[in-house]
This record gives structure tokens, sequence and C-alpha cells, in this order.
């Protein structure tokens, strides 16, 4: 039988004392009361380790990136000690024939209890061949492996929506998880953001093991406990915003005192993440706190939404690429114009009509 | 011509058209809109930046706030625009249905087009809208009144958040609808501009008819009673 993840920790030298320290800022961590604490306490010790299978299709593994830099709880701890992060090729040891093998022994020892952690996404076009894994398309490799997984973990903006791989004209057709045809239906967890926030994932990843079941998911599938709220509802510079003090220009006076980034395209009140709260890098900073307005990575198509630094999205079929402002002023400078041409007309005819009496 | 004809004649020529309620809630109305437009564009492009500590100032705040309070009063004139529908006059219910079942409305719709493309030389009289001003109320101004009140209050909802009415009802589902909220303030951005381009048309036209038509219009929406021109009201259509 699998070793309990308390069993893993203690061969490792910590403590009963540390454990319990670490089961109560996990609780906090997830947002869970204090009772929660004993009942991941009691999970840890009781449930065997969850096998994972990370597998990568087209993307840029700045999801991995991202994952190993988390430091509530170290990646390490969740690496080594909470799952078993049985197939990553990007952190494992192993590597070719025997890499590959690994993933056929996961599937087999391990079939339906598995979670499948999908970074990227295959492409369909061309059978997949824009995409080789091991000799073989991704597409059958994720296929083959989501059909023995108990669920789906979509990393990242690519696997989530499809990200900067399938932005038009998307020539490879990369298609994000949930859309790929014949795939099982697994139950799918997405957790966007280019990449996501390393102790979202980590805190994805203790929550389903310690509770057996997905967070609470929103519409989208994203978990709520991260994606419920906007950058711009917990940003440090929402105050100039209310106030009414924005930077103009990325190197004016506003940019130096700090003000709001809304005028030079911050896309924080259309973007749902916590990056405002948990922040980045152990909660050092994130981009709004650099200087430079959120491009919203963890939204739906954010390629294809027009500039970085505007937020109105391009709308295309007027020969084009124009915004609704653009688009809705000059049809109201039509209009306006075509009324008063009918008005100077009607004018005329009734001056006609007038004299003819 | 005996004292008795002239004053049937004079009784006849003005009707009732709008009532006391769709009056007041088409100013009420105009204002609100008028208020919406002027906040959301200050909105979308702020302006210049105030002097002085963030704490000491709250200009997007009140701007917000104000565009906020009209978007309610707009909703909750509409939703009662709605049950006086149901419960007014026949007139009440024009720009919400128009006849398109009968094969008169078409007619008389092509007959409208002529009179504004100046092929005819008379329009026809009418104690509500004509069938032309029907279907330019019905789309531009009904369901772009509707999609404002949905995208509005789904954006709305996205401030108040999860668990607050406004999310439950309108932002949940809305934002899987239109993929994200960026699209969504697009598209509030695109229909305010169909109901400006409406505004400019229908202040246009209603001048227009006032001066050209054959009955009153801009007097009707202030006093709730249609007068007819030459002829009187025995060839109007209701």
């Amino acid at each position: 039988m699998t070793e309990t993840f308390y069993e893993v920790m203690r061969r490792q030298g910590i403590t009963r004392r540390s454990f319990l320290k670490y089961c109560s800022l996990t609780a906090a961590a997830l947002g869970l009361g204090p009772e929660f604490a004993p009942q991941i306490a009691h999970a840890m010790e009781n449930k065997p380790r969850i096998p994972v299978l990370w597998l990568h299709g087209l993307e840029c593994t700045c999801c991995s990136e991202s994952f190993i830099r988390s430091a509530h709880p170290l990646a390490k701890d969740v690496i080594l000690s909470m799952i078993s992060l049985d197939y990553d090729d990007t952190i494992m040891a192993a590597a070719g024939q025997q890499a590959e093998a690994i993933i056929e022994e996961t599937i087999e020892k391990y079939d339906g209890n598995y979670i499948l952690a999908c970074e990227g996404n295959p492409p369909l076009n061309q059978e997949g061949m824009s995409c080789i894994i091991g000799g073989r398309p991704y597409l059958e490799q994720l296929k083959h492996a989501a059909d023995h997984c108990k669920a789906i973990i979509s990393w990242g903006s690519c696997a989530s929506w499809g990200c900067v791989q399938a932005a038009r004209p998307n020539p490879t057709q990369a298609t994000p998880i949930h859309k790929v045809p014949g795939l099982a239906p697994k139950p799918i967890i997405k957790v966007p953001g280019c990449p996501p926030i390393a102790e979202v994932m980590t805190a994805v990843i203790t929550y389903i093991l310690t509770f057996d079941r997905f967070p609470e998911l929103d519409r989208q599938g994203r978990p709520k406990m991260f994606y419920s709220q906007r950058i711009h509802d917990k940003c440090y510079r929402r105050p100039h915003f209310d106030a009414g003090q924005f930077v103009e220009h990325f190197d004016d006076e506003g940019a130096r005192k700090g003000y709001c980034l809304y005028k030079v395209g911050c896309k924080g009140p259309t973007t749902y993440n916590a990056c405002s709260t948990v922040r980045w890098n152990g909660g050092l900073s994130f981009p709004i706190q650099a200087g430079h307005g959120c491009f919203g990575c963890s939204e739906d198509g954010f390629w294809d939404k027009g500039g970085f630094y505007e937020r109105l999205t391009d709308i295309h079929g007027f020969g084009i690429e124009a915004d609704a402002n653009e688009i809705g002023g000059t049809a109201a400078v039509v209009v306006g114009a075509a009324a008063a041409a009918h008005a100077a007309v009607s004018a005329v005819k009734r001056a006609r009509q007038k004299g003819d009496e | 011509m005996s004292t008795d004809s002239i004053h049937q004649a004079h009784s006849e020529q003005a009707v009732y058209v709008y009532e006391a309620p769709v009056r007041l809630w088409h100013w009420v109305n105009a204002f609100a809109i008028l208020l919406l437009a002027i906040t959301g564009h200050f909105i979308g492009s702020p302006l210049p930046s105030v002097p002085g500590e963030a704490s000491a100032n709250f200009l997007m705040g009140w701007i917000r706030y104000l565009h906020f309070s009209a978007g309610y009063i707009l909703a909750i004139g509409f939703l009662f625009r709605i049950y006086w529908a149901f419960v007014g006059n026949s007139h009440a219910r024009e720009i919400f249905l128009p006849p398109v079942w009968r094969a008169s409305f078409w007619k008389e719709l092509v007959h409208e087009a002529k009179w504004y493309a100046m092929l005819t030389r008379k329009p026809l009289k009418y104690e509500g809208h004509n069938p032309l001003a029907q279907l330019v109320m019905h789309f531009a101004f009904v369901w772009a009144i509707v999609f404002m009140i949905f995208t509005g209050f789904a954006m709305y909802g996205e401030g108040t958040g999860a668990g607050s009415w406004q999310h439950t009802l309108f932002t949940s589902w809305m934002l899987s609808l239109f993929g994200q909220s960026q699209n969504l303030h697009t598209f509030h951005h695109l229909v305010m501009w169909v109901i400006i381009c409406f505004v400019i048309v229908h202040v246009y036209a209603a001048i227009r008819e006032d001066i050209m038509s054959r009955q009153s219009i801009i007097s009707s929406i202030i006093s709730g009673w249609r007068s007819f021109r030459d002829g009187g009201s025995d060839d109007v259509r209701h």
C-alpha cells in the first residue's frame, strides 16, 4: 500500500508539532476556518498519497516554473511529500524510454485513481502532428491518460482556454483540454493564468487530496476561492481609482506616485485572479505593484481581445479592427449627418409645397 | 356651419394618447439616459487626474455612484413601464408589441418609408406611433435598453460579488455567455452608441413630424393629448 502523507513527512524528520502547524497554515491559506485543521490532519494521516501524471502539450513550461517557486507550501514538500508526482518530463530524473515507461506503469497501477495534470494543450490539425511526445502525437497520449484518470487539472491559460498557440488564426488548431473532442468525460478543474500563481496551484492540489474532491468551482470551472474576484476589487491602487487619480503615461508624475493604471490599459477591472491578494514570488510583488497594468492573462482568449493596453475588445468585421467607441462614434456622426441632410431636404420640400399652394 | 358641428369637430380633433404615468416615465427615462451616457463616458475615459491625497478625493467614486443610481432609476422605470403596458391604454403596448402579423402594418410601413424618402406628398394620420416609429422603438429602444439593463447589472454584480442578487441573477450566467468581462464591457459601450443613434433619430423625427406631419407630436408627450390638422380625426389610424 502507498504510504500516507503523514508517514512520509515523519520519515523526512518532520515533527508532529510541525505537521500540525502545517495543517493549520494550509487551512488558513485555503480560506477555511480553524476547525478544518484537524480534518486536514486526519486526511493526511490516513489517506494514501495521490499519484499525479503531469503531461506537457503545447506550452512554454511557465506553469512548471511557477509551481516550483511555490513558497506556501514549498514545492519540494508538495512534490516529495504530499503528492507522488510520477511523471513530469521537466522535473523528473528519468528520461527517454525509461520516462515514457513510467506513464504506462502509473496508468496500470493506479487505474481510475490518479490525477491527470495537463500543462499546455493538444493541436488537432494534421492529426496532432504539431506536438509529438516520445514519437506519438500528444493528442493520443492525452486521450489515453484521460481514459484512466480520476480527474483532470487544466494548468494555466493554455490548458484552460488555449492561450497564445490558440490565438487567431490558430493554424495548428490548438484546443483547450475541455474542448478536445473524444476526451473521456472526467471532471476538469481550470487553473488559468500565464502562468497561474504558484500558491494557487499547490493550494488546489492540497485541497483535492485533503477533501478528496475539487474545491467549489464557478461556472467557468475555476476554483471560486481564487477566481471569484477581480484584480481591481482587491488592488492596493484602488483608492487612486476611486479618487480619480490616474497614470496618463508610463513616465509621468502619476506613474511615479503610484496612481491607478486604468488609463494606460490596466485590465484589472475585467480580470478574475488572485494576483492582488496572493501576489507573486512569495508575496513579494505583482505586475501592478511593479508599475505595469494587468493584461488579463487568466481570461479566456486574452491574446485576441485587442491590444494589451486597451480596455475594449477589438471588433472584427468592419474592415478594420476597431473598438466599440470608434464604431459607435462613427455611427453617431453618420446618423447625425443623415438627420441634418434629411432635415435640409425636408425644409426645401416644405417650402416648395407652400409655394405651390 | 352651426355651433354644434364646430363643437363636435373640435372634440374629435384631440385624442388622449399618452397617459400621465407614460409621460412621466418618458421624461425620467430620458434624463436617466442622458446622465448614464455622460457618466458612462467618464467611467470609460476618466477626467484628468485630480491633485492631492487619494483619501481627500472621490471623483471616480461619485461618477460611478451617479451612473449606478441612474441605472437603477432606468431599470425600475422600465419595469414599471412594462407593468403599465399591461394596465394602461392600448397605446402603452405599442412599443413592446408591433402588430407585425397585420398586413396593413406592412403596407403602412411602406407608405411611411416613402414619406421619409419624400416620395409621397402626404403622411397618414396616427393616434399613436406610425409603423416605422413602432419598429424603430421596438428594436433600437426596447431591446437596446433590455440589453443595457442586463449587461449593466452583470457588471455591477462583478463589484458586489458572488452571492449578491445582482451576481446571481445577471453576472453568473452573462459572464459565461460573453466569455469574459472585457467583452461584456465592450458590448455595453457599443449598445450605448446604438441608443445615442436612436436618440438622434428620435429627436429629429419628433421635431420633423411635429412640423410636417398632420398631427401633434412634441406637445403630446407633455400634455398627453394628440391633435390633428387638416381635416380632423376622421381618417386617423389607431
